[in-house]
């Protein structure tokens, strides 16, 4: 693998939220090195409270590392970066716009697009109706987020983290709040975007059969103070199909996984 | 369904007729002399006898209360805007502005009359003494429970501190805001009365007050009436418009 091909490069990378917890060693996470290819659909999994949190904000650029060095896009990160979007459990969608208004949020914010907005607004519009279209929103753009189910909030939550082309996606634990149907329904969302779009996608979830479905490559961490423990490379064919989870290469896997972090809470 | 949407929209209306029909009815079965509680009828018969004088007096405290209540919410605005913007502000002021808060605004009257002498002065200063803390803390409340992911969303995107509070903040804190105003525009009404009744020879509070000293209760009590009244009117006026422009924030009433 040669340097031009990576996308998220972590070096050894530390990070304490103080300096005092920094003169103390107390780290949220620890000597994180990890790598990505270009469109690659990592996971991270992990108990709770293990820094995965942390891991996002440093790829977001929000924080700066204390030790070593993040790169993405072959560059050091320095700042917020605008290549990336986010999604959260919470849809954190604006009540008082409708769902287009909500999608449309970040090209009022993030340049070029924000320059351009009073002029090109109806174009902007369209596009944000083709992708809340996609998945599965027609009809719903003049409705209030309200007035939407949790599963179709989350889906607009996902498109205002698309709507800029970012070339890179987070993900925290998006799907942990809805119920089990509506989750793997959102799988297959996330899926066809990815398979259409190919951006980079960071997934930090605490489930584990989710993780394998979904992502190329699978990275365990470890209780706080987080450190990856295990990289596993998901062998499954692709396209994959909800089928899948049921058989026995899947399950092993998972099966594998949960070992690994049980052998972690229990120590 | 309907019936009972009527009735409960009628129902405040009952009860002070209840009221009021209950207290003629003490006040002539126990025949309480009108210098001690007056019966509404007496104190209706007092509101048209000297509407005139009652009309100027109420005339000059709804204006010196509107003055002063459009100053508290200038003021109320800014401070809660810059409060609500920043820790360092607001760790820095709250403090202070709640030790100011707990004042009695009465006890600062006489030290406005011998700055701004007697007159409309005192009364518009006590008014927004009394009510720019309820709309600064509520300005604040709503700038300030921003949620910490959605903030890291429009950070991300390059999103300024401004970028944020004009998208974000200040949409969010509307509804604290409204109902902020309804709160204050009852407290402005008692800041102009309780400053009248001391610094000003017009105005309701002097009405009460001269009224009281020659015990003639059921103007006093005419007084009391018109205050309630003008209070009742301007929250339920700022309830109105709380209503017609942040509906998003009540949607439990619509969505039923």
């Amino acid at each position: 693998m040669t340097d031009s091909t990576l996308f998220v490069d972590f070096r050894e990378v530390w990070l304490a939220y103080s300096d005092e917890a920094a003169q103390r060693s107390e780290f949220a996470v620890e000597d994180i090195t990890l790598s990505t290819r270009q469109g690659e659909f990592i996971a991270i999994v992990g108990p709770s409270g293990c820094g995965k949190s942390t891991f996002m904000k440093l790829a977001t650029g929000l924080k700066r590392p204390t030790r070593g060095e993040v790169r993405i896009a072959g560059e050091a990160v320095t700042g917020p970066l605008k290549i990336v979007g986010m999604a959260f459990q919470a849809p954190t969608l604006l009540p008082w716009r409708t769902t287009l208004d909500n999608v449309l949020l970040p090209l009022e914010i993030v340049q070029p697009y924000r320059a351009q907005f009073r002029d090109r607004r109806r174009e902007y519009a369209e596009r944000a109706r083709r992708l809340l279209a996609t998945v599965g929103l027609d009809g719903y753009e003049d409705k209030f987020p309200w007035e939407l189910s949790g599963g179709m909030q989350q889906r607009a939550s996902i498109c205002r983290a698309l709507i800029h082309e970012p070339r890179m996606l987070l993900l925290d634990e998006p799907f942990g709040a809805l119920d089990a149907f509506t989750r793997e329904e959102l799988w297959n969302v996330l899926r066809d975007l990815w398979t259409a779009q190919r951006f980079n996608v960071i997934l930090v979830t605490h489930d584990l059969r989710e993780a394998v479905y979904l992502a190329d490559t699978v990275y365990v961490m470890s209780r706080r103070p987080g450190r990856i423990l295990e990289r596993r490379e998901v062998g499954l064919p692709r396209p994959r199909d909800l089928d899948i989870t049921y058989t026995e290469p899947f399950a092993h896997l998972v099966q594998e996984l949960r070992e690994r972090i049980g052998s972690i809470r229990k120590r | 369904m309907t019936a009972s949407r009527s009735l409960e929209r009628f129902a405040p209306l009952l009860l002070l007729l209840l009221i009021l029909l209950a207290w003629e009815l003490v006040c002539r079965g126990f025949s309480i002399s009108d210098f001690i509680l007056p019966a509404p009828s007496a104190i209706l018969v007092a509101l048209v006898e000297y509407a005139g004088p009652i009309l100027f007096h109420a005339w000059r405290t709804f204006w010196t209360t509107m003055i002063g209540f459009g100053i508290s919410i200038v003021v109320g605005v800014f401070l809660g805007f810059v409060i609500g913007s920043s820790r360092l502000a607001y760790s820095a002021m709250y403090p202070l502005l709640t030790a100011f808060n707990s004042v009695p605004k009465a006890a600062v009257v006489p030290i406005l009359v011998v700055w701004f002498g007697i007159g409309a002065g005192p009364a518009i200063l006590t008014a927004f003494l009394i009510s720019f803390f309820p709309i600064m803390a509520n300005m604040a409340t709503g700038l300030a429970t921003l949620e910490p992911e959605l903030e890291d969303v429009l950070r991300v995107l390059g999103a300024r501190r401004l970028d944020v509070l004009i998208k974000v903040g200040l949409p969010r804190s509307l509804p604290y805001f409204f109902a902020s105003l309804k709160i204050a525009i009852t407290l402005a009404f008692v800041g102009t009365t309780v400053s009248e009744m001391t610094a000003s020879n017009e105005g309701i509070g002097q009405l009460l007050l001269s009224a009281g000293s020659q015990s003639r209760m059921p103007l006093a009590f005419a007084g009391l009436a018109v205050i309630g009244v003008m209070a009742m009117a301007m929250y339920e006026l700022f309830a109105w418009i709380e209503r017609h422009t942040t509906a998003w924030a009540h949607r439990g009433q619509q969505a039923t």
